[in-house]
């Protein structure tokens, strides 16, 4: 039996407010290795800690029970207190009696009676806790990050300017991403390929990054600082090294009918092809599914005018593995499908288009050559109206609960850039609330409004009705003086809510990273570790952990980067002790325990074994208790009960569940 | 196969065409419409008030009828079919009106929702088949531009009609393919006719119904075909509407060669 000391944390008026602290103290001392109680308003603090220490030394105590906040905010903290007491860390048990009692009771009786029982059942764990030893762990000094867009690029040029290496992953035949898409960005209206691409050209030129475009990761294995990935490299049919750029076999593609998609499909593409002139690397890609060659076996044009003789149509997926000390996740977003909202007329109407397809339009790099017209006529627009929050802040199932955050500012963008270019076009937006906080943000909403007459009408659109002349009406409604609106419009754009890019499911469930309901990837604390997966190793850049604009994704991306670094820089991790571990005698070498181990950390050998003194030779389960993670997969599968946890023993559960049901 | 039938007052007076020629193509088309004996009326609008109950229990009454026979109930009406869809939701999921209804009603077994509500149309789709239908008929609508008119009643609320996408439907369009017509796809066929205001403010739904049949004819539609006996007469009353509306069943008479010219 140990020597327990329970501590009971107040929280200031956290737990206190609901839980009859002195009753838990009064009851602890009933238990049974209890020795010492006490309570205090605030634990963590370094009185509360330092009372710890005292009892620890004074009473000769064996085993710590802390009553107080969820281990995961505080466990490190008693466990350090423990330690320079002179006390294993891992003779401290938390009784989390806040998120799980006092935060989520209203009666004081029952919560009182319900840390009462959490008390007990952490005493009884911790009577059979045995001291623990923290191993190590190497650190792979290479960053991965999956993602080549601004969020990705700014993190691997941030990261290889600490002078650690760093591979992109990069799933499209360029790296980019949506802001290559852009035409200008706000608030300070400066052409986004300007800014972009000298940022490409930059991670592409360093020494410390290697780009991996046209490949996906496939397979993710290990844990925080040794991380295993197979890179699939998709076949290019285009050799690398020798092809110049020219873009003469794209000049020649006879099929020249595919759906371009950087430009949102408005305008078609070759099927060998780069998706834009600044693409990095200037290397095309031949389009297999769309590819005559590929398609029906005739034809070989480009490989006939590659002066370079870089056209390979025999070229092979390639799988590269590669081990990796940090990896960040960087997938970025797209545009929701339209599909549920017709009443916006958008798959009826060419003149219906989405935002991020005006982006294109209005670029001059864009199927229109920059110029803003009709795509149905081709004619210029007198009348446009931009349609806010479709599918963004949406109460029923159809769109997305949240707000998409950055479509009060490009549409504010659009409007002030129309009415300038053609001083002739009314431009009306709808909206549900203009939401511009971040710096000279709103400032420039005013400029929209107040210097360039964009006319703006708080109110939601009903229906866009295409009408037999080619013309658009739009019914809505102007809240403010109450009235129906019938506007005939020219065009009119949509504000389409944005998602996390849908490859991301993928993704987090090969890193073991946590998404939330919408598929944006979670964070470890949504205030404190924002740029931090609750998975060790795993760091969050960009839209892929929630909607955000420019400024801000790359504030993100550097975050993210500087706490890669903050693990690069590390030459050895502590590793949990809380590891699996066979008991020889019982284990049968039956392996199930490694099928279902997700680390691949058990392995089996033969040994001699002494049972009870029979002496024989038997095929046995041995953990490796660097690649294990403590995730109890094995111990709950093992048929014949030989595979523990340390820290998290059956006996230690059962004595939990016992001294609850008690 | 045969199916419970629920005509509803409009069919047996005003819009006798609608029931009589659905009947005789059902037979054609190989499927039986039993009429429910001593069916009430749905209550028109009555029964969609969240605290009504009375009105709700004549069509709890047919619903039980189909189960009881173990057949599916059809309707023709959409206003017909709005009201029984709903109710038989509100018997499915709502607790407050099922344990009064039946508790009203002291059927020998509860009625919880358990019959199948189809329209005519939804037999057609998903029962029939419109290429079986297609197959069906002898004399081909070939060359008529016909303009589907849904109106509100059978499409909203969607979550509990199911119909088809309340914003851009296809079922009527895909029974004009299948009669052998071509479709005139207009951005009104999904708005309101007005409903029962016409009886109170006859201006708000003669100006309803002009946007519809306008817009219909601006894109080029022959004549309108409808489910609804009320949307028929709104549309009707519309003074400078220049093409015809039918309902649907005439029309699938027409091309399954039952109709007499």
């Amino acid at each position: 039996m140990q020597r327990i000391g329970v501590f009971v944390c107040h929280c200031g008026s956290n737990i206190a407010a609901t839980v009859d602290v002195k009753k838990v103290v009064e009851m602890a001392m009933c238990e049974p290795g209890v020795v010492h109680a006490e309570d205090y308003p605030y634990m963590c603090s370094e009185a509360g800690q330092a009372k710890i220490q005292a009892a620890i030394k004074e009473k000769n105590l064996g085993g710590v029970v802390v009553c107080s906040c969820s281990p995961r905010m505080h466990e490190n903290t008693f466990r350090k207190a423990a330690e320079k007491a002179g006390l294993n860390p891992y003779m401290v048990e938390i009784a989390n009696i806040r998120e799980h009692c006092s935060w989520i009771h209203k009666n004081m009786e029952e919560a009182t009676e319900k840390a009462v029982i959490l008390m007990k059942a952490a005493v009884a764990k911790v009577n059979l806790n045995t001291p623990l030893q923290a191993g190590e762990s190497r650190v792979t000094k290479r960053a991965l990050v999956i993602g080549g867009g601004i969020a990705g690029i700014q993190t691997a040029l941030d990261i290889a300017e600490a002078g650690y290496p760093v591979d992109i992953v990069e799933k499209t035949p360029s790296i980019g991403g949506r802001m290559s898409q852009l035409d200008k960005t706000f608030p300070t209206l400066d052409c986004s390929a300007c800014i972009l691409t000298p940022k490409m050209v930059e991670a592409n030129a360093h020494p410390n990054i290697n780009i991996y475009t046209y490949s996906e990761v496939e397979k993710v294995s290990g844990f925080v600082g040794d991380f295993t990935v197979d890179i699939r490299k998709k076949a290019r049919s285009v050799d690398m090294s020798k092809c110049t750029g020219c873009g003469v076999c794209q000049e020649k593609c006879p099929n020249k009918k595919t759906p371009n998609e950087f430009n949102r499909g408005l305008n078609n593409r070759s099927a060998i092809y780069t998706p834009f002139a600044q693409a990095i690397p200037n290397v095309p890609v031949i389009d297999r599914e769309h590819c005559t060659k590929f398609l029906t076996g005739k034809c070989g044009i480009c490989a006939k005018v590659c002066q370079a003789g870089a056209v390979d149509y025999e070229q092979q997926d390639e799988i590269i593995t590669e081990k990796y000390g940090a990896i960040v996740v960087a997938t970025g977003f797209n545009m929701i499908n339209l599909d549920k909202y017709d009443e916006y007329a958008y798959s009826q109407s060419k003149d219906v288009i989405t935002s991020l397809e005006l982006e294109r339009i209005m670029n001059a790099a864009g199927p229109t050559k920059g110029h803003l017209e009709r795509l149905s006529d081709g004619k210029a627009p007198k009348e446009m109206v931009f349609i806010q929050c479709v599918g963004s802040r949406c109460a029923d199932k159809r769109g997305k609960s949240y707000c998409s955050k950055i479509c009060c500012m490009y549409t504010a963008k659009h409007a002030m850039l129309i009415r300038d270019k053609y001083p002739d076009v009314n431009v009306t937006v709808f909206y549900i609330d203009v939401r511009t906080p971040g710096k000279n943000f709103d400032e420039f909403y005013r400029r929209a409004v107040e210097e360039y007459g964009v006319n703006y009408i708080k109110g939601q659109v009903g229906k866009v009705i295409p009408q037999p002349d080619g013309k658009l009406l739009v019914q809505g409604s102007d809240l403010l003086s109450n009235k129906q609106i019938l506007k005939e419009a020219d065009m009119v754009v949509l504000a389409a809510a944005i998602e996390p890019e849908p490859g991301v499911r993928n993704i987090a469930t090969m890193l073991t990273a946590s998404i939330d309901t919408n598929d944006f990837l979670t964070e470890a604390h949504a205030k404190l570790r924002p740029v931090e997966s609750p998975t060790a190793g795993i760091f969050l850049s960009g839209v892929c952990q929630g909607p955000k604009d420019i400024p801000e994704t790359v504030s993100q991306a550097g975050a993210a980067a500087v706490k890669a670094i903050g693990l690069l820089a590390k030459d050895k991790l502590t590793t949990n002790p809380c590891t699996a571990k066979a008991d020889e005698l019982m284990c049968n070498g039956c392996s199930q325990c490694a099928n279902v181990c997700p680390y691949g950390a058990i392995s089996y050998e033969t040994k001699l074994i002494n049972d009870h003194g029979v002496r024989e030779d038997r095929r046995v389960a041995v953990v490796n208790s660097a690649l294990c993670q403590g995730c109890g997969a094995c111990t709950v599968t093992c048929p014949s009960g030989a595979m523990d946890l340390q820290g998290f023993s059956n006996r230690q559960i059962l004595a939990e569940v016992d001294a609850i049901c008690r | 196969m045969k199916y419970s039938y629920y005509p509803g007052c409009t069919l047996k007076n005003k819009a006798q065409a609608l029931d009589m020629y659905a009947r005789a193509s059902a037979s054609v088309l190989g499927f039986e419409l039993e009429e429910v004996s001593e069916w009430q009326c749905c209550g028109g609008v009555y029964p969609l008030g969240s605290d009504e109950i009375a009105t709700k229990l004549s069509s709890v009454r047919v619903l039980n009828e189909a189960k009881k026979k173990d057949q599916a109930l059809v309707t023709l009406c959409s206003a017909c079919h709005h009201v029984i869809k709903r109710v038989n939701d509100d018997m499915k999921n709502v607790p407050d009106i099922y344990q009064k209804a039946n508790r009203y009603l002291q059927l020998e077994e509860d009625y919880r929702g358990e019959t199948n509500v189809y329209h005519f149309l939804e037999v057609l789709r998903d029962q029939i088949g419109f290429d079986k239908l297609k197959e069906k008929v002898v004399k081909p609508l070939t060359g008529k531009k016909i303009g589907a008119y849904y109106g509100c009643l059978l499409l909203r609320p969607s979550s509990i009609l199911a119909f088809d996408n309340p914003e851009n439907p296809k079922i009527l369009e895909d029974f004009i393919r299948a009669i052998g017509a071509e479709p005139v796809i207009y951005p009104y066929r999904n708005e309101c006719c007005g409903g029962y205001i016409s009886l109170k403010e006859k201006d708000m739904s003669k100006n309803m119904c002009e946007k519809i049949t306008q817009s219909a004819e601006g894109f080029g539609a022959d004549m309108l075909i409808t489910a609804c006996p009320l949307c028929m007469y709104n549309l009707n009353k519309t003074e400078s509407k220049k093409i015809p509306v039918y309902y649907f069943t005439e029309l699938l008479a027409e091309a399954l060669g039952l109709k007499e010219d």
